[in-house]
């Protein structure tokens, strides 16, 4: 039921009752959402799309940063030697924040 | 898709797995809250993916589940009416109220209509103005945004054949209920990343701290729950609980400001009844007095019904995570998706549903019979 995904806004529109409308492309399908709670977002912004309304613009410095510490979690990698077992470092300092 | 397929990369949601085995020493019970992560886990499987220690047990956060039977009877009441179209996402279509449901009373001649957005409504009432139409605004926080836009424009561009039969729920009054519960077995919640993009994390702190328990608001993909299942579990091993964002991305500790300011003119806090717990005191949204002539309660005259729910279903201990679905003597036999006895398999959200939907009642069956 909260069920919301990502898509990338294509138009942004006024419809004749004044409401802030747009259209946002996901991976192929374009459907019609409500810009009024995102007033900041722009086209060519990824949005979190919940019932036909954009809740959030999807920040990708953070999408970016999230996954980047995740592909680098060092830690992990060196799992694979399980000499190196005993020098593990505790989490890194921000991870998933 | 960007921003979805990336975050179920098995290499990848295998070192997060990796890293939790590290890092774990004992036993550890962790409840996802929300119905959509629910889904999730039982899809990929990422409970079988964790090691023993970690039990994941599953929340009360699908709002299709847990509307009360009454509200159900409610809504049955008003869509049979000849003068009335009635609207309604989806999942509510097959929810079984005490007698029926809306696709039956759809087949026998109902005008009830499914729609994808809240202010589809307001289209269809302007293309209809002999008829009354009526949302069931059902949801959590997230979804109340979109309700309570239709509601407003319904009001400011006077579209007086438009009403909303509400029954909006709130996420952090059951997780205290959880917590309050002598039952209670929850040491860690994975939190609502939805709810939390619309109304922030800033009120789940003082449950963190009141209950000493880590709360990781966390994304609906499969990395983002592994990921949230790590944090929870580097915090209980830790001692420490304290609100993390797993989510950043799309969550930010304020929430949407925009989205609560409309929220917070057209609704207002009530007690709530939950279907399978309860009522939970200021657990829920109605409408303010100002909107009272697009409240389809108050319209129809449907406030004295008053159903209470049959006693054979253990729904309400599996929302609270007390017991698993397999755990039901009813699940996979008498009670299936085609004919639900209660809250957890009436919503393919609902963890009964999902259990059953990948073949979890398959495994079930190779089990004796556990006493309920």
């Amino acid at each position: 039921m909260c069920l919301a995904i990502p898509g990338k806004l294509i138009e942004i529109s006024e419809n004749a009752e004044g409401v802030r409308m747009g259209k946002a492309n996901f991976g192929g399908i374009v459907k019609q959402v409500c810009l009024e709670y995102t007033p900041e977002v722009n086209t060519g912004d990824y949005v979190l799309v919940h019932v036909g309304f954009a809740l959030s613009k999807v920040d990708e410095e953070e999408a970016a940063r999230t996954y980047k510490l995740l592909e680098e979690m060092k830690q992990l990698s060196e799992l694979d030697d399980p000499e190196a077992e005993d020098h593990l470092p505790v989490a890194p300092p921000g991870f998933g924040t | 898709m960007k921003y979805l397929d990336e975050y179920r990369n098995e290499t990848m949601a295998q070192k997060i797995v990796g890293e939790i085995r590290r890092i774990i020493t004992r036993p550890w019970v962790l409840m996802e809250v929300c119905g959509g992560q629910t889904h999730t886990i039982v899809k990929y499987g990422i409970d079988h993916l964790l090691p023993d220690e970690v039990e994941l047990v599953h929340g009360p956060g699908c709002p299709v589940c847990v509307t009360s039977l009454e509200m159900i009877d409610k809504a049955h009441a008003i869509a049979q009416r000849p003068d009335v179209i009635f609207c309604s996402f989806g999942d509510m279509l097959r929810v079984p109220g005490s007698e029926f449901d809306l696709l039956v009373l759809k087949s026998r001649g109902a005008d009830v209509r499914v729609v994808y957005s809240p202010l589809d409504c307001l289209k269809i009432a302007k293309a209809n103005p002999d008829k009354k139409v009526v949302f069931f605004a059902i949801g959590f926080e997230t979804t109340a945004p979109g309700n309570a836009m239709a509601v407003w424009q319904a009001y400011r561009q006077g579209v007086k054949n438009f009403s909303v039969l509400v029954s909006h729920v709130l996420v952090p009054p059951a997780m205290e209920a959880i917590l309050q519960s002598p039952l209670n077995r929850v040491q860690g919640f994975l939190g609502p990343g939805h709810v939390c993009t619309v109304v922030g994390y800033e009120e789940y702190e003082p449950l963190a701290e009141r209950y000493h328990v880590p709360i990781v608001i966390t994304g609906f993909e499969p990395m983002d729950l592994l990921e949230g299942v790590l944090m929870t579990i580097r915090q209980l091993e830790a001692g420490t609980a304290v609100v993390e964002n797993q989510y950043p991305r799309i969550v930010k500790r304020e929430g949407n400001k925009v989205a609560q300011e409309l929220v917070n003119k057209v609704f207002e806090v009530c007690d709530r009844k939950w279907r399978g717990i309860g009522s939970i005191p200021k657990s829920g949204y109605r409408l303010r007095e100002e909107f009272r002539e697009h409240d389809a309660e108050r319209l129809f005259d449907v406030g004295a019904i008053d159903t209470q729910e049959p006693s054979i279903c253990i729904s309400g201990l599996v929302l609270q995570g007390v017991k698993k679905p397999h755990d039901c003597p009813a699940f996979g036999r008498q009670c299936t998706p085609e004919h639900p006895l209660g809250a957890t398999m009436v919503s393919a959200e609902g963890a009964c549903a999902a259990y059953y939907a990948y073949g979890r009642h398959l495994q079930a069956e190779k089990k004796p019979l556990q006493p309920v």
